[in-house]
């Protein structure tokens, strides 16, 4: 298989000073039902076990076209009532022990992972293919663009073995630039393609889950901005007609 | 009008003045006719406190200022906010509008105090209404920053952290009184309960009884215009200036064009970018606050920028006191300097229109410094960044500090008895 595309440039130590570069993939986000909807069965299976999602209620995946009595089926796990919020029965106190800190809750992770090296969705694309064997790491795993990550690879049955290739060069400014690159090792399930798709459909969710509310807000916008530019149209007018005696 | 509603206004006039009070602010409120673009701020500023007030109240229904976490491990504020966007309804756009209405209010009183940078709105006999808005500008920072705590992200906490640590330095009581700020040793659940508290009853209260006294002043000695002559000098034969329309129906007809202007470029932001490129709402703050982790570059909402910039310049301790207290006094005089804008100009015109060149290029070169401060404020300091911003700090000094002389010097052009139009 391929080198993967994923690296980490460690910048000269002068450039260190003012914040390392990141660079992210870009994101394939979608807002297709199909996309959210095996994107919310990733999430619910690989995530929701350690992460909760605890602003959002499981009776809000209707809106990415599931029915109550398929999300009562297939995707509640830890719920008992549909309105219940996505919680997880892990306790932080136990978790921080285990992983060294709590996960995070991952409902907005996606809006929190934005900066000025791309968007939240970009991030978390990378990141979630970034997963390397690490036996020093006490979970075995390491990732790329979040040096020694608390989390393991759990996608790791779909994404198979990755190995990192630590090459360092000189930068030319007395400093040395570390640059991992990924290659297969043992496969997963998953052939590198389908996994690319899978990640972009569960960062595809996570996008949603960030702001279900996001397209609803688009499509009210165009409504407001169309009213708002007939209404300046007369208002215009309207003013226009009372200044004409105005010199 | 009818008899039967005479006879109700008439009842009412001879209980409280409300023809009168009509008469004297709108429909015989003489307002120069000449009022161009940059006159539409100073009524959009009132529809945003409006719109804040208005969002506001309806926030705090479902808002809780509580730090301690819930079952989730979430901070019950942080949640709250999250409750509002989520399963309040409508809550997301009244949170939208709230947060972007914000950045709003700062872009519309920066643009409103420009227009009465160019035009001398500040110059004798309007200095008290300039007071008032330097005193409204300083309420409104009060209000911003509190305001900002609330949503108790990691931006907000760490923020809050920092501003108020800057007051510890302050000699002698600087410590006492920054714990008497934060109501703790630590921004804490008392500092968000107390910060709640300012936000929405003490400072709003200063900031309406500010902007009352703000209008109450302006309507005594009328508007200035973009060229800066006085139309009460010039009257017809009614009394009434003779460049002057009634303020109503002439200008709420044209303030209408501009409040829909402006609700269109705010609802592109609400329902397109609310968060504004993470300048508007800081993607760091969708991150519960988290006293255990310091973010690595904490950076204050843009419209401090400049003034943070100032204050980071100062990097020389003085008279065997701290830096980081000078640097605060900088801060506090960038602003406080504002307010004597009418003293320091000695120029024979008001408006840059009549004004010389030589005024011309100090205004253009404090403007750039200014967005240069705003600018270098967002970014984490380095060297080379401390030199520039410490030059534009002088700039922006030398700006109100030389006034007086250059004002003075500069060839001014003779200016009109009547308005240009």
């Amino acid at each position: 298989m391929k080198k993967l595309l994923t690296s980490l440039l460690f910048a000269p130590l002068m450039a260190l000073a003012s914040g390392e570069v990141l660079h992210l993939d870009k994101a394939p986000v979608s807002t297709e039902p199909a996309a959210l909807q095996n994107g919310a069965k990733l999430f619910v299976n690989y995530c929701l076990n350690c992460h909760g999602a605890s602003y959002m209620r499981y009776n809000r995946l209707q809106e990415i076209g599931l029915s109550e009595q398929l999300i009562k089926d297939n995707l509640m796990f830890t719920a008992d009532k549909i309105g219940e919020p996505m919680r997880i029965a892990m306790q932080r106190d136990e978790a921080k022990v285990w992983f060294g800190a709590a996960p995070p809750d991952l409902t907005v992770i996606a809006r929190s992972r934005a900066s000025e090296f791309g968007s939240g969705a970009d991030w978390l694309y990378t990141y979630l293919r970034s997963f390397y064997r690490d036996p020093e790491r006490p979970t075995g795993w390491n990732n790329v663009i979040f040096e020694n990550v608390g989390m393991p690879h759990v996608l790791y049955e779909l994404q198979g073995d990755m190995v990192a290739k630590v090459e360092e060069k000189d930068d030319g400014h007395g400093g040395k630039t570390k640059s991992i690159t990924l290659e297969q090792g043992k496969p997963g399930k998953m052939s590198k393609e389908e996994y690319d798709k899978a990640t972009a459909d569960l960062v595809s969710y996570l996008v949603w889950m960030g702001e279900p509310v996001a397209e609803t807000r688009k499509s009210i916008g165009k409504v407001v901005i169309a009213f708002l530019g007939v209404l300046f149209v007369l208002s215009y007018l309207l003013k226009k007609n009372y200044w004409r005696d105005i010199h | 009008m009818t008899t039967k509603s005479q006879a109700v206004l008439d009842w009412i006039d001879e209980r409280f003045p409300l023809t009168s009070t009509i008469k004297g602010h709108l429909t015989e409120y003489y307002a120069p006719k000449n009022f161009n673009f940059w006159y539409f701020f100073g009524s959009l500023a009132l529809l945003v406190l409006v719109i804040q007030i208005v969002t506001g109240i309806f926030l705090v229904m479902h808002y809780k200022p509580d730090a301690s976490l819930n079952a989730a491990g979430v901070p019950v504020a942080f949640a709250s906010v999250e409750y509002i966007m989520r399963d309040v309804p409508g809550g997301w756009l009244i949170r939208y509008m709230h947060s972007t209405g914000a950045s709003a209010f700062f872009i519309v009183v920066y643009l409103h105090m420009f227009r009465g940078l160019i035009y001398g709105s500040y110059r004798k006999p309007r200095e008290l209404i300039w007071i008032f808005g330097t005193l409204i500008f300083l309420a409104l920072m009060a209000e911003a920053f509190m305001g900002y705590l609330l949503p108790w992200g990691q931006m907000s906490f760490w923020g809050a952290q920092v501003i108020v640590n800057l007051f510890s330095a302050i000699p002698v009581i600087g410590p006492d009184l920054s714990v008497v700020i934060r109501g703790d040793f630590v921004v804490s659940d008392a500092t968000l309960n107390r910060f709640f508290s300012f936000h929405v009853i003490a400072v709003p209260l200063i900031l309406i009884g500010l902007v009352a006294a703000h209008i109450v002043a302006l309507h005594e000695v009328g508007s200035n215009n973009p060229d800066g002559v006085e139309i009460k000098k010039k009257k017809g034969a009614d009394g009434h200036p003779l460049d002057g329309i009634p303020f109503h129906p002439y200008y709420t007809v044209k303030d209408i064009v501009g409040v829909v202007g402006f609700l269109i470029v705010f609802s592109l932001i609400v329902f397109f970018a609310p968060e504004g490129g993470g300048y508007f709402l800081e993607f760091n703050n969708f991150i519960p606050a988290d006293p255990l982790k310091t973010p690595p570059h904490i950076a204050p909402v843009w419209y401090f920028t400049p003034f943070y910039s100032i204050l980071r310049a100062v990097t020389y301790p003085l008279f065997g006191i701290d830096a980081k207290f000078w640097g605060v006094v900088a801060m506090g005089a960038a602003v406080v300097i504002i307010a004597f804008l009418p003293w320091l100009d000695r120029s024979p015109v008001k408006s840059i229109r009549y004004k010389g060149g030589l005024y011309k290029a100090i205004l253009a070169v404090f403007i750039v410094s200014f967005f240069i401060l705003g600018y270098l404020g967002v970014l984490p300091p380095t060297p080379g960044r401390t030199i520039v911003s410490q030059i534009c700090s002088v700039i922006y000094f030398g700006f109100f500090l030389l006034m007086p002389w250059y004002s003075k010097i500069d060839k001014c052009k003779p200016v009109p008895d009547r308005v240009t139009g």
